[in-house]
C-alpha cells in the first residue's frame, strides 16, 4: 500500500478508527519518549517494565465493570508505584527486588480479575498485545490531556528531576524533597504508560519508553537536545508503525517496536560521534598515521 | 590560627576566632547502633581542617549530620549559630566522586546550576543573578574554559572541581569535601589541596575527610582523629608528634608503619 492510500483510508469515515488509533499511538510515543529520557538515564527500564505490568489489573478491573480503562489503570499503577518507594525505604532489601515482589503480583492479580469476565481469551489477547480499533472518541481526549499534563508536569518540575538524577544525597542536603519527586516521577511515567497501553499493548510498551529515548542518547549529549529528539523518533516510529501495520495486516505493537528497533540499530552504527562505523574509521585513520610516529611511546 | 595546645577538650584561646561550625557533644545513633558519642568539634572561618579516621569511625555520619540528613539523638550542630536543617542553613557539600552520575547528559555549567535548585524553589527559573553565582563558582575552580562541555568527557580532577564549583555556587560559609582526593594522581591531588587551602583562608571553614594523612598533614591548617568521638585534634606539627593519639584513633600497636610514616613526616 502507497503512503498515498494510506492517507485515503485514514480520511475515509468507514475507517473512523483508523486516525484515532494512530493519534493515540503518535501522542503515547510523543510522551513516552519524554518520559523516557529519565527511565533511561536513571536505569529505571526495570521499574517502567513493572509500571507496564502494574497497570493490568486495574484496566482488568475496568473491563469487567465495564469502567474507563485509563483510569483503572492510573489508579492500579499508582498504587503499585507507591507499594515500591514505600517498600524501597528498607535498606535489607534493593529497590529492585521490591519491584520483582509487587510487579509479578500485580500482574496476577490482573489475571484472576481478567479471568472473572466472560470470555475473556479475546480480551486479554488485547491488552497484552494492544490493537488499534475499537478505541472510543472519549480516550482520545482523556489521553490528549493526560498527556499534556505529564509534559507540564516534567517541564515544571525540570531542574528538580535533574538535580535528584545527578546525585540524591546532595539533592537532599539542598532541601529538595526526593522522596516526593520520585514518587512524582512514577506516577508520571504510568501515566504515559496508561495512554500507552490500548493501542501497543502491555508487553510491549516498555519500547516506547526505553527505545526512543536510548536512540536519543547515543545521538547527543545535551538533554534538552536528547527530550526533543527521543519524541521525535517515538512519534515517527508510530506513524511508520501504524502504515506498516495497516498495509500489510500486521499487529500494530508489533510493527511500532520494530521500527523503533531499526531506528536505534541506525542510530547505533550510524551516529556520526559515538556510532559504531565513526568509531571504526576512527581507528583506521588513527593506525594509517601511525607509521608516520616514532615506534615507542604513546602516539597521544 | 586557632591551634590547641593540648589534643582533646577545646581550649581557650580558640574562642577568640568566629567559629562557623560547631559541633557539640554530638550523640548519634543508626539503626539503633551508636555511630558517634559525645563528639565535640569547632571549625573557624578561614581555616581548613582535616577529618582522619579509620572505616567506619563516623566520617561520613559526622558530616551527613551535618548537612542535616541525619537526626542526633543528644547534641547538636550549629553552622554560624544556627541549628542545621537541609536548605535552609549555607553548607556546601562536595559528595565523593562516584556518588555523582557522570553519564548524565549535561554540561558543566548546567550541573554547577543544580546547586541552586533548592535555593530557587520549586517552579521557579534561574535569573541572570543565578547564572552569575554560576559563573563566579566556575572561575573560582578555574573551569570557566570547559564550561559547556559535557560533565562525562572530564579527567577525574576536573569532575572534582565541577563537584566544588557546584557546593560554591550557594556561597556557603561552610564547605564539607568527603575525600576528595581518592584515586587522584599526585599533581591533581596538589593543584586541587591548593584550591581547598584557597577556598578556607578566603574565609570559609572547610572540613574535608581523607584517608591521605600525609596530604593532610601537608595542607591543613588543623587536623582532627575521629573513632566515634573526636580522639585528638591540634595543628600538624602537634599531633605528627602525637603518637599516643593515632594509636588511639586507629586502633593500632607502637610498631605500625603508620606511626613509622608519621614520624617520617614529622
Amino acid at each position: 500500500m502507497s503512503p498515498l492510500e494510506f492517507l485515503t483510508d485514514l480520511v475515509n469515515p468507514d475507517l473512523a478508527f483508523l486516525p484515532k488509533a494512530l493519534a493515540v499511538a503518535v501522542m503515547s510515543s510523543l510522551v513516552c519518549g519524554v518520559v523516557g529520557c529519565y527511565v533511561v538515564l536513571r536505569g529505571m527500564a526495570f521499574i517502567g517494565d513493572a509500571v507496564a505490568h502494574a497497570v493490568f489489573p486495574g484496566l482488568a478491573v475496568a473491563f469487567v465493570v465495564s469502567g474507563n480503562l485509563v483510569v483503572g489503570g492510573t489508579v492500579a499503577g499508582i498504587i503499585t508505584a507507591v507499594l515500591v518507594a514505600l517498600f524501597s525505604q528498607n535498606r535489607r532489601l534493593k529497590e529492585d527486588s521490591v519491584i520483582g515482589v509487587f510487579f509479578a503480583a500485580s500482574f496476577a492479580l490482573g489475571i484472576v480479575i481478567i479471568a472473572q469476565a466472560p470470555g475473556y481469551a479475546g480480551s486479554l489477547q488485547q491488552f497484552l498485545f494492544g490493537s488499534i480499533v475499537g478505541i472510543p472518541t472519549s480516550d482520545l481526549y482523556v489521553v490528549g490531556v493526560t498527556g499534556l499534563v505529564v509534559l507540564a508536569a516534567l517541564f515544571a518540575l525540570h531542574k528538580e528531576l535533574v538535580t535528584i538524577s545527578l546525585d540524591r544525597e546532595s539533592a537532599r542536603a539542598l532541601g529538595v524533597p526526593v522522596f516526593w519527586l520520585d514518587l512524582v516521577l512514577y506516577v508520571l511515567i504510568t501515566l504515559a504508560v496508561v495512554m500507552s497501553v490500548q493501542t501497543i499493548g502491555n508487553i510491549l510498551v516498555l519500547a516506547l519508553l526505553v527505545t526512543p529515548a536510548a536512540t536519543a542518547r547515543l545521538l547527543t549529549d545535551r538533554l534538552g537536545v536528547m527530550m526533543a529528539l527521543a519524541p521525535a523518533v517515538g512519534g515517527f516510529s508510530a506513524l511508520a508503525g501504524v502504515y506498516v501495520s495497516w498495509s500489510w495486516d500486521l499487529p500494530t505493537g508489533g510493527t511500532i517496536v520494530l521500527v523503533l528497533t531499526a531506528a536505534f540499530l541506525g542510530a547505533f552504527f550510524l551516529s556520526p560521534r559515538q556510532g559504531l562505523l565513526a568509531r571504526v574509521a576512527a581507528r583506521r585513520a588513527e593506525r594509517s598515521l601511525s607509521p608516520t610516529l616514532p615506534a615507542t611511546g604513546d602516539p597521544r | 590560627m586557632s591551634a590547641t595546645t593540648e589534643h582533646g577538650t577545646s581550649a581557650a584561646p580558640r574562642e577568640r576566632v568566629a567559629s562557623a561550625l560547631v559541633v557539640d557533644d554530638l550523640h548519634v545513633a543508626l539503626g539503633g547502633r551508636p555511630v558517634l558519642t559525645g563528639a565535640t568539634l569547632r571549625v573557624a572561618e578561614g581555616e581548613l581542617l582535616g577529618l582522619i579516621g579509620p572505616n567506619g569511625a563516623g566520617k561520613t555520619t559526622l558530616l551527613r549530620t551535618t548537612l542535616g540528613l541525619v537526626q542526633p539523638t543528644g547534641g547538636a550542630i550549629t553552622v554560624g549559630g544556627r541549628p542545621v536543617r537541609p536548605g535552609r542553613v549555607p553548607v556546601g557539600y562536595v559528595p565523593q566522586r562516584h556518588e555523582f552520575a557522570w553519564d548524565f547528559p549535561v554540561s558543566v555549567a548546567g550541573t554547577v546550576m543544580t546547586g541552586l535548585t533548592g535555593s530557587l524553589g520549586l517552579f521557579r527559573r534561574p535569573r541572570v543573578a543565578d547564572w552569575e553565582a554560576v559563573a563566579d563558582a566556575l572561575e573560582r575552580v578555574q573551569m570557566t574554559a570547559l564550561a559547556e562541555r559535557p560533565v562525562g568527557q572530564l579527567s577525574g580532577g576536573q569532575r572534582q572541581r565541577v563537584l566544588v564549583a557546584r557546593a560554591l555556587a550557594l556561597r556557603p560559609t561552610v564547605l564539607l569535601l568527603d575525600e576528595p582526593f581518592t584515586g587522584l594522581d599526585l599533581p591533581t591531588q596538589e593543584l586541587l589541596a591548593d584550591l581547598f587551602a584557597g577556598l578556607a583562608h578566603e574565609g570559609r571553614a572547610v572540613v574535608m575527610t581523607t584517608h591521605d594523612i600525609l596530604g593532610a598533614l601537608d595542607i591543613c591548617d588543623r587536623i582532627a582523629l575521629l573513632n566515634r568521638t573526636i580522639v585528638a585534634e591540634g595543628t600538624p606539627a602537634q599531633l605528627a608528634d602525637d603518637p599516643q593519639a593515632w594509636m588511639a584513633a586507629f586502633g593500632v600497636g607502637p610498631d605500625s608503619a603508620l606511626l613509622r610514616v608519621l614520624k617520617a613526616a614529622a
